[in-house]
């Protein structure tokens, strides 16, 4: 039963922010949120759709791929949109209905129009760009390496950096395990007459319960074993440990962390000097 | 020489403790691996042969007797972790299932976390993962995903892993046991390979065609050693294995059925089927011969 799990969305076509340290890449999505959260005016958010649109291009996943990213979300998209359009209050009146009478009024302003377009285009650049330098552009290996080295500062607080990235290792590791494993199981419940697919919600939720609980089991024989391995291979945490493959930020690196801080320094700086329509 | 590994009267038990033993999972066991040996450990389920190999990395501690690695003891006083990291980093351990040792989501990186664990500066790293995958033949596998490699090459990862170590001793815990017969074969000519470069191997298995492959085959029961020596002259003491519930190698049971029905005296040891299917051949037309000459 060999499933062709892809953790992750990784698509590798090795472009430039495929290679950059994924440091740098964790710094610039930071930047990229706050700035999104900060922009008001319409001209920022047609400069970070700019960024975003050029991300793409240089990463070279197609597009279609990103677009296809944002499919599960497009409910949640529509329905603020949706919300905003009802609820903002602005000066332009368009359109206006009473429903019920004294006591519900439909009202819909022009800057609520407005307001749900540039809400739903936030929704969207977040997105894609999240997407695109985390899933599609660096693999989840390089991810927990970049927070593991990127975070190595807070050890000094006592934050337990590196014990967190090695159960994140461990969890991608046995994602794929895990359900070969839950298919196996499911398999020899069906071979004995379990009927997972018919009945309401209480009874097909009844039926799960002989998968999830051979399922933990052998999570726990599975985690008590791999436990004995780790030591067998002197593993004792993070202390004194090396790294095979040892990240090291380059020049590219350092000019994207400060094409970073400009994009952000740019939306602050478009949202006070340019005259577009503001965000309410 | 010093022996690598050197029990001398060890007790283990799982249950119970020391004042209360109750059954015994290794008992007075005393026994000399020495360097650059390819022994066997075979056994019966619940024969005390997994609980011997745990006890020789460290993993379980025994509760009276002692163990010496290369002439240090390791028993018998506060260990620091240092010692353990000592031992550990001598003799290394496959287990039986390839899926539960592996740490990582790409094979070298599995194969470098070991040398990582032990501090080695990472170029060196790199040379000792790119030798130990070049050894057991997985080179070409290894920025691929563990979960997609057959059992057989994941075991073969997990070898990688433990030979980046760079153990004196590598200590195969049933490690062919959830196999097909493929991956069985691949992971058993890699162990010759180690054995032969140099490598001392302690093969625990329920297999008897990997057993005779040894130089030494230790046959435990009850937490005993029930006989050990040439694999030649344990396996020809067909009825004896029997008694401990262990099968022999196929074709020392056929021709042993032989002989003993035809009172023939064609020799035990053969383990190759070629050579067994040739002496029974010959016995055959030379008793033929015989009636027709009669």
């Amino acid at each position: 039963m060999a499933l062709d799990v892809t953790i992750g969305q990784y698509y590798g076509t090795g472009s430039v922010i495929h290679r950059l340290d994924p440091r740098a890449k964790l710094l610039f999505v930071l930047t990229f949120i706050v700035s999104i959260f900060v922009a008001k005016d319409v001209y920022a958010f047609a400069f970070l759709a700019l960024v975003v649109i050029a991300s793409v291009l240089i990463s070279r996943v197609p597009i279609r791929l990103v677009l296809k990213g944002l499919k599960p979300l497009v409910i949640i998209i529509l329905f603020t949109s949706v919300l905003n359009i009802f609820l903002t209050r602005g000066e332009e009146l368009l359109f206006t209905k009473e429903i019920i009478k004294d006591f519900w009024t439909v009202n819909i302003y022009k800057e609520g129009l407005i307001n749900a377009a540039l809400l739903a285009l936030r929704i969207i650049i977040l997105l894609m760009g999240t997407s695109v330098y985390f899933s599609y552009a660096t693999t989840p290996i390089e991810l927990t390496d970049g927070l593991e080295r990127g975070l190595a500062p807070l050890k000094k607080i006592k934050v337990p950096v590196h014990e967190f990235a090695m159960m994140m290792t461990i969890a991608l590791r046995f994602i794929p395990t895990l359900i070969d494993e839950t298919i196996k199981i499911m398999n020899a419940q069906k071979a004995r007459g379990a009927d997972f697919s018919t009945g309401g919600l209480i009874k097909r939720a009844k039926a799960l319960i002989p998968i999830i609980i051979p399922l933990f089991v052998s999570s726990f024989r599975r985690a008590e074993e791999l436990a004995t391995a780790m030591e067998c291979r002197c593993y004792h945490g993070g202390n004194g440990r090396t790294r095979m493959n040892v990240l090291k930020m380059k020049i590219r690196d350092y000019v994207f962390i400060f094409l970073s801080l400009t994009m952000l320094a740019g939306v602050i700086l478009i949202n006070i000097y340019a005259n577009g329509y503001k965000l309410l | 020489m010093e022996p690598l590994i050197k029990f001398e009267n060890v007790c283990y038990t799982y249950t119970g403790n020391d004042a209360e033993p109750g059954m015994f999972a290794v008992h007075d066991l005393s026994l000399e691996i020495k360097e650059g040996e390819f022994v066997a450990i075979l056994g019966h389920n619940g024969s005390g042969k997994s609980t011997t190999a745990k006890l020789m990395n460290m993993i379980l501690a025994p509760n009276s007797g002692d163990i010496y690695v290369e002439g240090n003891k390791i028993t018998g006083r506060e260990l620091t972790d240092e010692d353990v990291f000592e031992v550990r980093k001598k003799i290394g351990m496959v287990f039986q299932n390839p899926d539960n040792q592996i740490v990582a989501t790409i094979v070298e990186e599995d194969v470098a976390f070991g040398p990582e664990n032990l501090g080695v500066p990472s170029q060196e790293i790199r040379k000792r993962v790119d030798e130990a995958l070049d050894i057991v033949g997985m080179r070409e596998y290894a920025r691929h995903a563990p979960h997609k490699l057959s059992g057989g090459q994941k075991q073969r990862v997990a070898i990688a892993g433990v030979i980046a170590m760079k153990p004196k001793c590598i200590i195969f815990d049933e490690s062919t046991a959830m196999l097909d017969p493929m991956g069985r074969k691949e992971v058993m000519n890699t162990i010759r390979r180690l054995n032969k470069e140099g490598m001392t191997v302690i093969l625990i298995t329920h297999y008897m065609n990997e057993a005779v492959l040894a130089d030494r085959v230790i046959v435990m029961k009850s937490g005993e050693i029930y006989e050990q020596g040439d694999p030649k002259d344990v396996f020809c003491n067909v009825e004896r294995l029997w008694e401990a519930g262990l099968e022999v190698p196929q074709t020392t049971e056929l021709i042993f059925k032989l002989n003993k029905k035809f009172g023939w005296e064609i020799p035990l040891g053969v383990y190759d089927f070629d050579t067994c299917a040739r002496l029974v051949t010959e016995k055959i037309k030379e008793v033929r011969g015989e009636n027709v000459g009669n």
